[in-house]
């Protein structure tokens, strides 16, 4: 495969694109707030797993289109998850040894 | 999809400057992108290791305020939850969009220099205005933590200090950690501003360019975490 083959690949969304998902992002980010005025919501065994969804898909759609690690070369993308599943499971070991979260 | 190369990542530059730039590395990637991306990869288990103490040491605080509850102190006096989401939320729409602006400016780096269409509008002129959306990442990195500033001291005359209770000192040691990389951040780009107006960045700059932007992006996104777990879940 030719580098020119390759760069098409990689190539990167057009400006229209990078506002469309700053359109998405600050959408997600006026719904999470808005659910935190909803005292039904807030009480709602759904609230904070819905809000931790909610931020992991900003979180991700950050990291895939801004940070370009969806059309980045696989060893960057493992030098990010790597350490972000470390990171993840330190915080969900860490909650369960303290008692935070429970089975 | 914008047909231009993604020069860093492959580390095969397009253009003739860049190719004067072009070095010889055992992946094939240029190992300034390789090192951000590992610092980075650092940067989420420091972080990390700050949330989670914030989350095990949340509501084990003997003495108030509180982050989303009232507390009476012993001489009856009331303080109220101390967070203030409608400044955050609009401190989190700040960074947000600074985040916008930075991968537009690596955008009209990565442009500059190919030829505007003839009738070209305002919106095609912007885009390859570097020092337009670097300023304004800037601009936007510096209200932020001008937000930041205004919480700290409303907090302190509030009663709330890194000393005063669990929740403060968890609270103040994450969001100032926090707070210091976009200073660190803003200084980076102000830095990048300066060259852009002294000898003016090109695509063969790009590299530049995106090391600051995946930077201010991870600082972006490790306050989208921050927004939710501290200030938003109760």
């Amino acid at each position: 495969m030719s580098h020119d083959t390759k760069h098409a690949e990689h190539a990167h969304p057009t400006g229209a694109t990078y506002l469309k998902i700053g359109l998405i992002l600050t959408i997600i980010t006026a719904v999470e707030v808005w659910a935190y005025y909803i005292p039904a919501l807030v009480a709602s065994p759904l609230f904070n797993p819905a809000l931790i969804i909610m931020s992991a898909a900003k979180f991700a759609i950050v990291v895939l289109f801004y940070m370009h690690l969806k059309y980045d070369h696989k060893l960057f993308k493992a030098l990010f998850t790597g350490p972000l599943i470390i990171a993840m499971g330190t915080i969900t070991a860490l909650l369960f040894l303290f008692g935070k979260v429970k089975l | 999809m914008a047909s231009h190369a993604h020069a860093a990542t492959t580390g095969h530059a397009d253009g003739h400057d860049a190719h004067e730039h072009h070095h010889y590395t055992t992946t094939g990637l240029d190992h300034r992108k390789i090192a951000i991306w590992a610092f980075i990869g650092s940067e989420c288990m420091l972080f990390a290791s700050l949330i989670s103490t914030y989350l095990i040491y949340k509501g084990k605080s003997l003495v108030g305020p509180f982050p989303h509850t009232e507390y009476v102190n012993e001489a009856g006096k009331v303080f109220k939850p101390i967070l203030d989401i409608p400044v955050t939320s609009a401190s989190t729409f700040v960074l947000l969009m600074s985040s916008l602006a930075m991968v537009l400016a690596l955008q009209a780096v990565q442009l500059k220099g190919t030829p505007l269409a003839a009738g070209a509008g305002w919106w095609q002129r912007a885009e390859r205005s570097s020092q337009l959306w670097l300023g304004m990442t800037a601009l936007l990195g510096a209200t932020f933590l001008g937000f930041q500033a205004y919480e700290f001291t409303s907090f302190v005359h509030e009663g709330l200090t890194i000393k005063t209770n669990l929740f403060g000192s968890t609270f103040f040691t994450l969001t100032g950690f926090h707070g210091a990389h976009v200073t660190v951040g803003v200084l980076w780009l102000m830095m990048l501003l300066w060259i852009d107006r002294t000898r003016g960045l090109g695509p063969k700059d790009e590299l530049i360019v995106d090391i600051c932007a995946l930077y201010w992006h991870f600082v972006d996104v490790v306050w989208i975490a921050i927004f939710t777990l501290i200030y938003l879940i109760q």
